[in-house]
Formats: structure tokens, C-alpha cells, sequence
């Protein structure tokens, strides 16, 4: 669901968060503490970049037979009483949960942790037809309440700052004393846990995502630290998974190898609290479970980034390292980029997804530092693709026309090497005679953009050739 | 014996902007044993091209360069910047079958940035200089990240009698430069170079220092501009002993 996004306006976006002295705040309460802990993690595991080689290639054996995986997961999930439900685009995919929930009578749904869900928009899907979502994962919790979408794939209240979370709980538990006490976190959680606990009795269906789907057992797997996915899918009659088409493994072999690199490359956790496997809905000899179970495998684009110069992205497993260690989205946080994916990942699907008109700003929100492709789990090149976009936007002329007008002259004078001598041995005059005989220019002709944050260092007056030529003379 | 032929390219922001690197680079690499030579007919490698999207106009960029230096045995970049473009995209800015692939993939293998070049492949004791500073180093994302370079300019600084390496805190972050970046984005670019700033002044170091002059020139703005009072050089000028010249951004 594309509709909202302001990638575009990535410049705007991301002053608007460096201004914003709570998300700063946040941001700078959590900086650093991913990295270390993944650092931490890979340190311990000796043979953790040989995974990572491991899960690279199971991914691309993957993607190279993603027909018949899907398939082969379908009949699995068939053959175990469950339904699967092909969804060509978000609004399909948004169908295809309306129409279970209207079919079951459901009032109330409860939710784990899906960005797909976020990607198709179902809680407003939900709410337009008077069936009430309840985000059961603590940080979706807090930014439903706040009305807010994630700005982080694993940590989606990464933004928000203890003080803000009090008040956002006061406005809404409001049948609670008004007189107790909230300052600290835990009280916060025991809370939170409290009113989620009615949610999940209430819920008539339970959505989750998924983390991986297991072609040779129908089986999907989600990983939580919380424990919500599990109350989310096992108390409620109808269990629905939404993912999209990638997330596909063969075999459980294949979802073990991934689940090591994956909590490590999130949270630097040799695994997640909680890892779940789900078979179809609840057999006679089974003591819970729900008594419908669907998945709904969402394409929404990517199918059309296989063979193509972006298919590597389709390996993505969503850990978040690439944000958790990508400077820009450090400095700005992830709402500044204006769709559902942040960071890295966010600069390349949002323009695969959504168009590169939309998405295109956001490839160009890197200095291309390539620390996010160095802690990548599944390698995936996304300075590369980032690039790759920018080529589409030149192409399409969507490139700033005084952006493409400074490259066409670079190009033009490159080639020309008398014409280059003078122009630099020129610049570096006037630029030197500007800078007073301080050694920095103040303001820069033509580049105000450098002088708003910081001076620019005067050139020394003679430029390198032009002494070298009068030495060698 | 006569030394390896090596071509110096001084790249577009040395030439203009602080010759006094080339010269430093000059320097260290004759005192290495190498004959050097700066091709006249350089301008600029392409990156900026290349990365904003252009790819037909850097490939045209490469060829020039590709001409330009590959009669001599070895490349020399005093930028990690500038010689992971040749080493890394000039091969793929070449269809497999095109014979400029090829010639593309010769020249990067024949291509170094100083302080490799200096540390690997020449693998000469540094000349025995002293300068009583505390310093501390800047990895360009560049040379960190596509060419590997992290212990080598280390190494050779260690050579430095009375020379104090205080390591800071996210040495391997980007400063926020990023080439055009810093001015598409010039918001979020001063920021990320204010945390490094931030990082370099709590070394206590008297200089910091880095091995590319587009990440130096934005880290030396900075300080200036927040009144710091470390001070910024590029790495091979420490290496040269050429710190009579005042450092980056500053007169004197």
C-alpha cells in the first residue's frame, strides 16, 4: 500500500526528524547497542561467515525454483487442512483477510509482529470494516496506541522514549487508577500484559507474519522474544499467516541454517526467546490450536525483481541489521523515509515496490558507506542496488536537472585535459583568495549546501599539476 | 635495479584542493625505490558519474583512465575512494565480451591506494621520522570496506617515533561525506559528521587523520565550524613528514 508514502520527500522528512528533539532523543538511546551485541554474537560463533555463505546460497537455490517451492508448501499446507490463499497485490491480499473475518463473524483480531501486514495496510483494511486489530508485540502495541506506523522492522518503537510510552498508556488504559505508578518500564510491561491478556480471549482471529515457510512440511515459522505470536495463534478459531513469496525455504534444515544467522544478525541473540512452528489447524488429538489455518502468500511486486538486477534483495530475511548499522538511518530514524521499509533494505524495495519516482530519493540517501552490505546475513549487495536505481532515475531523467547538467560538465571537461588545467588551476585561485588567508571559506559560491553545516577548507592556491609541470620544466 | 614505473594519480580533489598530498605522495613513494611519474593527461577517475547514476558517461571517464595509465606497472592513489572505483567498478562498468573488460580488469589489479601500496606490495620499512602529536585515524568507507584497508596506514604510522595512536570510538563509521551525498542531503550529512567530530574530540588527539580528502575536507569543515580544536591531515602527510604545511582548513 503505497498510498501516503513520502519517500519522495526524503530531504524534507529527515530534517523534520533531525529537528525532532525526542526522536533524537531515542534514536541516540538505542544507538550502538545492536551493533555491539551482533558484534558480539558473531565473535562467539567462529563459523558465523561461513553461515552466512551458507544461507546466501540456500536462498539463491531458492529463488532460482521459487515456483516449485511455493507449490510444494502449498500441497503441504493443503494436505495438513489448511488453505492457501495466492495474493497477486496488497488490496488482494487485503480481500483475502476481509473475507475470512466476515465469513467467521470476527469482531476482534489480535496480531504478532507482521511488516507485510504494514506493507498491505491490514489494520486500516480491518478497522474500515468495524473489526478491531490489537498489535499483541509491545512496540506495535505502543505505536498503535500512538497512532503511528514502525520505524524499525524488529524494534518498530525504536522512536519512542520512555516518557512518551506513560503518556500514550494513560490516555488509553483509562479505566485504570489514575494515581498509579508508571515511571518505570517494568510496571509499563506488567501493564501492557494485563490488557493484551483480554485481547487474546477476545481475538476471533489471530494474524501473523512469518519468518520463514517450510516447502517439505507446510509448516511456517515465526520467531518473537515475547511470546505474543504464539497466544496470537493458538488461542483464536482462525489462524492467518500473511508473508510474502520469498520467504520460502525447502526443507527445515534449510530454516535451521537461517534461524542461526538470523537472531544474531538482528539482536545478537544465538536465538530468539520464542521460535514457533505452525502446522495446519488444530488436529483431533490436539490440546489448542485454531480450527481454521491460512496463508496468504502475497507477491506485491516480486516476482517481477526475479532475473533482474534487484533479485538479490528478494534474500532479504528481514533481520534489520542493515539499519541498525546504516549512519543515515541512525541520524534520521526510519518514519524519514516514508514508507514501510527503513534504512537500506527500504532504499531498494521502496523504489522495487512502489516505483522509482516514489522510492528514488531514498537510493540516494547513502554515502554508499557499505557497512550495511558488510553485516548483511544473506550478502546481499545493496549499496550496488542502490546505485542500480539511480541509473533507472538517470535514465527516466528523473536525476535533478542542475545534478545532471554539473555531471554533464565534469564528463565534458574530463575529456579535455587543457580545459580541466585551466578550470581547476582558476578554481583553487578564487576559492584560495576567498578563504582571506584563513584557510576556510565561511560560505561557498554555488554550495551553500556544504556551508549550512560547516566550513569548507580553502584550497592552497596552485593546484598539484600546475606546480608539477613548472618543477619538471 | 631500477624500481617499478608507477603512476601517481593525484585525483581531482588533491590536485585542487591540497597539492601538498600529491607531494607527500611523491615523496614516499620515491623514497620506496619506485620511479614515478604523473600522467598529464588526468582528470578524473568517474566516480561521481558512476554513482549518480551515469553510467555510459563514467564508463567514458574509465576508458580515458584505462589509456592514461596502463603502460605503467603499478597505479598509486592517495585515495581509498578513488582507487576502489577503479579496482571495484571499472570491471563492471564492461559487458564480459567487451574488449575494455579486460584491459578494465588489468589496470585494477595494478592498482593501490598509498598506504597499501606502500605497506603490501612494497613492503618497505618506512624512512625513520619523528612527530611528537597524538593522532587518531578516520577509515574511509571506501578504502575500509572495498579494498580492505584498515592496519595498513596503522602499521606505517607506527613507524613514527614519538607518534601517539589514540583509536576512537566508531572509527569504521561513515563520516557522512559520501560524495554528492553531502550536498543531496546536506542535513543528515552534517550530522553524521558532527557525531564524528564528536568521536575525534573525545581521543583528546591533537590530529585526526584519514587517507581521503573528501571525508577529510568534510571532517576539517566541521571542527572548524564548531570551533574544535584538534586539527586534520591527511595520513600521508604525517607519513612524509610534510606537516610544515598548515593543516586542512587552517592557516597556519
Amino acid at each position: 500500500m503505497s498510498a501516503g508514502a513520502t519517500s519522495a520527500e526524503f530531504r524534507a522528512n529527515s530534517r523534520a526528524a533531525l529537528a525532532d528533539a525526542n526522536l533524537q532523543a531515542a534514536l541516540r538511546g538505542s544507538r550502538g547497542g545492536f551493533v555491539q551485541k551482533r558484534a558480539k554474537a558473531r565473535a562467539a560463533l567462529p563459523e558465523f561467515d561461513a553461515l552466512r555463505d551458507e544461507a546466501t546460497a540456500l536462498k539463491n537455490h531458492t529463488l532460482a525454483h521459487l515456483d516449485h517451492y511455493l507449490e510444494a508448501f502449498e500441497a503441504q499446507v493443503v494436505a495438513s487442512g489448511g488453505q492457501v490463499h495466492w495474493a497477486e497485490t496488497a488490496a488482494d491480499a487485503r480481500a483475502a483477510v476481509l473475507e475470512i473475518c466476515d465469513r467467521v463473524g470476527a469482531r476482534t483480531v489480535t496480531k504478532g509482529k507482521s511488516m507485510i501486514s504494514e506493507e498491505c495496510g491490514i489494520n486500516e483494511a480491518l478497522t474500515a470494516a468495524n473489526i478491531t486489530p490489537v498489535e499483541t508485540d509491545l512496540g506495535e502495541y505502543i505505536i498503535q496506541l500512538r497512532g503511528e506506523t514502525p520505524s524499525h522492522i524488529i524494534a518498530p518503537a525504536v522512536h519512542v522514549t520512555v516518557p512518551e510510552i506513560e503518556t500514550a498508556f494513560r490516555a488509553a488504559h483509562a479505566g485504570l487508577d489514575p494515581a498509579r505508578d508508571l515511571s518505570r518500564p517494568e510496571a509499563m510491561l506488567k501493564e501492557a500484559r494485563a490488557v493484551l491478556r483480554e485481547a487474546y480471549f477476545a481475538a476471533d482471529v489471530g494474524i501473523t507474519g512469518a519468518n520463514m515457510l517450510v516447502a517439505e512440511t507446510g509448516q511456517t515459522v515465526i520467531v518473537t522474544n515475547e511470546g505474543n505470536g504464539d497466544l496470537t495463534q493458538s488461542l483464536p478459531r482462525v489462524h492467518i499467516v500473511i508473508a510474502s513469496i520469498e520467504k520460502v525455504v525447502p526443507t527445515l534444515e534449510d530454516a535451521a541454517t537461517l534461524l542461526r544467522v538470523l537472531a544474531r544478525s538482528a539482536t545478537g541473540q544465538e536465538m530468539s526467546v520464542y521460535t514457533t512452528f505452525s502446522r495446519g489447524p488444530r488436529r483431533a488429538e490436539d490440546l489448542d490450536g485454531p480450527d481454521e489455518f491460512h496463508v496468504i502468500l502475497l507477491d506485491n511486486g516480486r516476482s517481477a525483481l526475479l532475473g533482474t538486477e534487484f533479485e538479490d534483495m528478494l534474500r532479504c530475511i528481514r533481520c534489520g541489521a542493515c539499519m541498525n548499522h546504516c549512519p543515515v538511518y541512525q541520524a534520521v530514524g526510519g518514519h524519514a523515509y516514508g514508507w514501510v521499509y527503513p534504512g537500506p533494505i527500504g532504499a531498494v524495495l521502496t523504489p522495487a515496490l512502489t516505483g522509482v519516482e516514489q522510492g528514488g530519493a531514498l537510493a540516494n540517501a547513502s554515502t554508499f558507506c557499505g557497512r550495511c552490505e558488510a553485516v548483511c546475513p544473506v550478502r546481499i549487495p545493496l549499496p550496488r542496488m542502490m546505485r542500480s536505481w539511480r541509473e533507472k532515475e538517470f535514465e527516466k531523467r528523473l536525476t535533478p536537472r542542475g545534478m545532471r547538467r554539473g555531471l554533464g560538465l565534469w564528463l565534458w571537461l574530463s575529456r579535455r585535459p587543457k580545459a580541466w588545467r585551466f578550470a581547476t588551476r582558476t578554481a583553487a585561485r578564487v576559492l584560495h583568495r576567498m578563504g582571506r588567508g584563513s584557510g576556510a571559506l565561511k560560505r561557498l559560491p554555488f554550495g551553500a549546501d556544504w556551508t549550512a553545516t560547516r566550513d569548507f577548507p580553502a584550497p592552497e592556491g596552485r593546484t598539484f599539476m600546475e606546480q608539477w609541470k613548472a618543477m619538471k620544466r | 635495479m631500477a624500481g617499478p614505473r608507477v603512476a601517481l594519480f593525484v585525483t581531482c580533489l588533491v590536485d585542487l584542493l591540497r597539492p601538498s598530498v600529491g607531494f607527500a605522495s611523491v615523496k614516499l613513494l620515491a623514497e620506496a625505490g619506485c620511479d614515478v611519474d604523473v600522467p598529464e593527461a588526468q582528470t578524473c577517475c568517474g566516480q561521481p558519474n558512476w554513482n549518480a547514476g551515469d553510467r555510459a558517461g563514467a564508463a567514458e571517464m574509465a576508458r580515458r583512465v584505462i589509456e592514461t595509465f596502463e603502460p605503467y606497472d603499478h597505479v598509486v592513489l592517495p585515495s581509498g575512494s578513488c582507487a576502489a572505483t577503479i579496482v571495484k567498478d571499472y570491471p563492471a562498468m564492461f559487458a564480459p565480451e567487451d574488449p575494455w573488460r579486460a584491459r578494465a580488469e588489468a589496470l585494477a589489479e595494478r592498482t593501490h591506494e598509498i598506504t597499501s601500496f606502500l605497506a603490501d606490495v612494497m613492503g618497505v620499512a618506512p624512512a625513520r621520522r619523528a612527530l611528537r602529536a597524538s593522532v587518531t585515524y578516520h577509515d574511509s568507507c571506501s578504502g575500509l570496506r572495498s579494498l580492505g584497508i584498515a592496519e595498513q596506514p596503522r602499521r606505517l604510522l607506527a613507524a613514527i617515533g614519538g607518534l601517539e595512536l589514540r583509536e576512537m570510538q566508531d572509527a569504521d563509521v561513515c563520516c557522512g561525506f559520501g560524495g554528492t551525498f553531502c550536498v543531496k542531503y546536506p542535513e543528515v550529512s552534517g550530522a553524521m559528521a558532527a557525531d564524528k567530530t564528536e568521536c575525534i574530540a573525545a581521543t583528546g588527539a591533537d590530529l585526526v587523520l584519514a587517507g581521503d580528502l573528501g571525508c577529510l575536507m568534510n571532517m576539517a569543515g566541521k571542527a572548524r565550524r564548531e570551533g574544535r580544536a584538534f586539527k586534520a591531515r591527511h595520513v600521508v602527510e604525517v607519513l612524509a613528514g610534510t606537516t610544515h604545511v598548515p593543516p586542512i582548513g587552517d592557516s597556519k
